[in-house]
């Protein structure tokens, strides 16, 4: 028996199979608000910082950080996104999709702070492979994690150092963050119960 | 995606997706680490009965970059001179479990034949007269580079039409992506049986290359004259070609004054002199030379999409 059996499972209340939201738009900006806060006080001010997101909701949410460090602490801090499609442990699993853009911003990534930004953190394998492609780029001086929801299930012994929500959840639950930018609704993260497709839980896009 | 033996095989979904691919790709050719770790553990074939400089070495640098482990057989020096036969010595290769083997031989379908008989996956790098369809996929990307969106852009092909596997999988590969496609060739290389190809597909045939020219194309593609395949009797004298076919300093300025922003490739290797002048190959509007640098992206798009998916049932 694994311990996720015992956690709480979808609201009884709800049909089965019907999402609910655990996010609405007000908590997202507050989560990110949060991070930002978080992101400098760690770091002991937003100097030598870099964000890159993981496409292709980590490219917002990065953005997103980096208005909010301007707003906060006054410095523009560089923004790209790094992408790990063919840096992935699965991909003899699934079909072959084309890879997003790696973009780094022009001052590189050598002893600098990175920090990746993703939006679900699930069984780690996606910031495994992130932290691959970021060893071919440079060498940063430390690098750092921030997601926006942290589902539990690791699979690597890997943890984020700036979570917005804890979410706990079932295997068989499917979490799916929406954002203004990306998706055509406005920023939420809902959760459904379901079947994740067996074997694949860290594939990239709206569910996970 | 299992084999890519013709162009004729990718829809224009695919084509898309290979030439994205293939932009990811080239920006990694450009960082100082040169290697994803994508195909480690796959073992790729280069099989190569006739001569290449471009072809073969970009797909080695292209699979070596992605992690696989490369091998090149050529024609000469493999058991084919000691009288083996193509099926013997593809079997012979399939035998040692390898993933891949990517093909060029002098015969038309000779791809397609080794497809039929081998597990691996089988990429079409040049069969006889037939197609070359990494060439037309690295022709559209390097053009989409320069032009952006090939859709409603004019692209005129020049040359030896008859022994040209380059063009028949670049007319393919274009009319896929929606650019109005213009074949030129002098009557004898114009290969015969095309005039139903070219109603069913909208390509367009002639003879004058300067009303072509006059007309400001977005791209001139000029094809090698492939003495090699030639036995004799298409044009007179390479003077004659020259003056007819040719794109000289004066036809350059010809095109130029109608399109400045016209853009001239070549697949290589060039006949300087004969079909094209120096001022057309090194000038400005040239892209030979991105059209090399493209040649390895695309071919590591290819691999990917061939070689690191989920296993397809054979």
């Amino acid at each position: 028996m694994r311990a996720d059996d015992m956690l709480p499972t979808a609201d009884d209340a709800a049909a089965p199979g019907a999402p609910r939201t655990v996010m609405s738009e007000p908590d997202v900006a507050r989560a990110l608000r949060r991070i930002a806060h978080e992101i400098v006080e760690r770091n002991k001010g937003a100097d030598d910082l870099v964000l890159l997101g993981i496409p292709t909701r980590g490219v917002e949410l990065s953005r997103r950080l980096a208005a909010l460090l301007q707003e906060v602490e006054g410095v523009e801090v560089p923004v790209g996104a790094l992408d790990i499609t063919m840096f992935r442990d699965d991909l003899r699993h699934q079909p072959t999709r084309a890879p997003m853009p790696t973009r780094i911003p022009p001052g590189g990534v050598d002893d600098r702070v990175v920090v990746l930004v993703d939006d679900v953190l699930y069984s780690g394998r996606t910031i495994r492979a992130a932290l691959d492609a970021l060893a071919d780029l440079g060498r940063p001086r430390a690098v750092r994690l921030a997601v926006l929801v942290d589902r539990g299930h690791r699979e690597l012994p890997i943890r984020a150092d700036h979570v917005g929500k804890n979410l706990p959840t079932a295997h068989s639950e499917r979490v799916m963050v929406r954002l203004t930018g990306v998706d055509d609704a406005g920023d939420s993260v809902t959760i459904a119960s379901g079947e994740t497709r067996a074997g694949r839980p860290s594939t990239p896009g709206g569910a996970r | 995606m299992r084999h890519l033996l013709s162009s004729a095989d990718l829809t224009r979904d695919d084509v898309r997706m290979l030439l994205a691919t293939a932009a990811e790709m080239h920006d990694v050719q450009r960082r100082d680490v040169k290697k994803l770790p994508t195909l480690r553990g796959r073992t790729i074939i280069n099989l190569f009965f006739e001569d290449s400089t471009r072809t073969r070495s970009s797909f080695e640098i292209a699979g070596k970059w992605m992690s696989a482990d490369t091998i090149n057989i050529t024609g000469k020096g493999s058991s084919t001179s000691k009288g083996e036969s193509l099926r013997d010595t593809v079997m012979t290769i399939d035998a040692m479990s390898v993933d891949c083997v990517v093909i060029r031989h002098m015969a038309s379908g000779a791809a397609h034949q080794v497809a039929q008989w081998v597990d691996a996956s089988v990429v079409n790098a040049g069969d006889g007269t037939h197609e070359h369809p990494t060439q037309a996929l690295l022709d559209a990307y390097t053009m989409e580079q320069r032009l952006g969106s090939l859709e409603g852009r004019r692209v005129a092909i020049v040359g030896d039409l008859t022994h040209s596997r380059v063009f028949r999988s670049n007319a393919i590969t274009l009319r896929r992506l929606g650019a109005e496609v213009t074949l030129v060739a002098p009557p004898t290389l114009m290969p015969s049986g095309i005039r139903p190809w070219a109603e069913r597909d909208g390509l367009h045939l002639t003879d004058d290359l300067d009303a072509v020219l006059a007309d400001g194309p977005d791209a001139v593609m000029m094809l090698r004259v492939q003495r090699e395949r030639m036995s004799g009797g298409f044009f007179p004298t390479p003077r004659e070609y020259t003056v007819g076919f040719g794109l000289t300093r004066d036809r350059l300025r010809a095109l130029t004054d109608a399109n400045p922003e016209a853009v001239i490739c070549h697949p290589g290797p060039m006949n300087r002199g004969l079909e094209i002048s120096a001022d057309a190959a090194d000038g400005a509007r040239s892209l030979v030379l991105d059209q090399v640098s493209a040649g390895v992206a695309v071919r590591m798009a290819v691999l990917y999409h061939l070689l690191a998916g989920e296993e397809v049932a054979a």
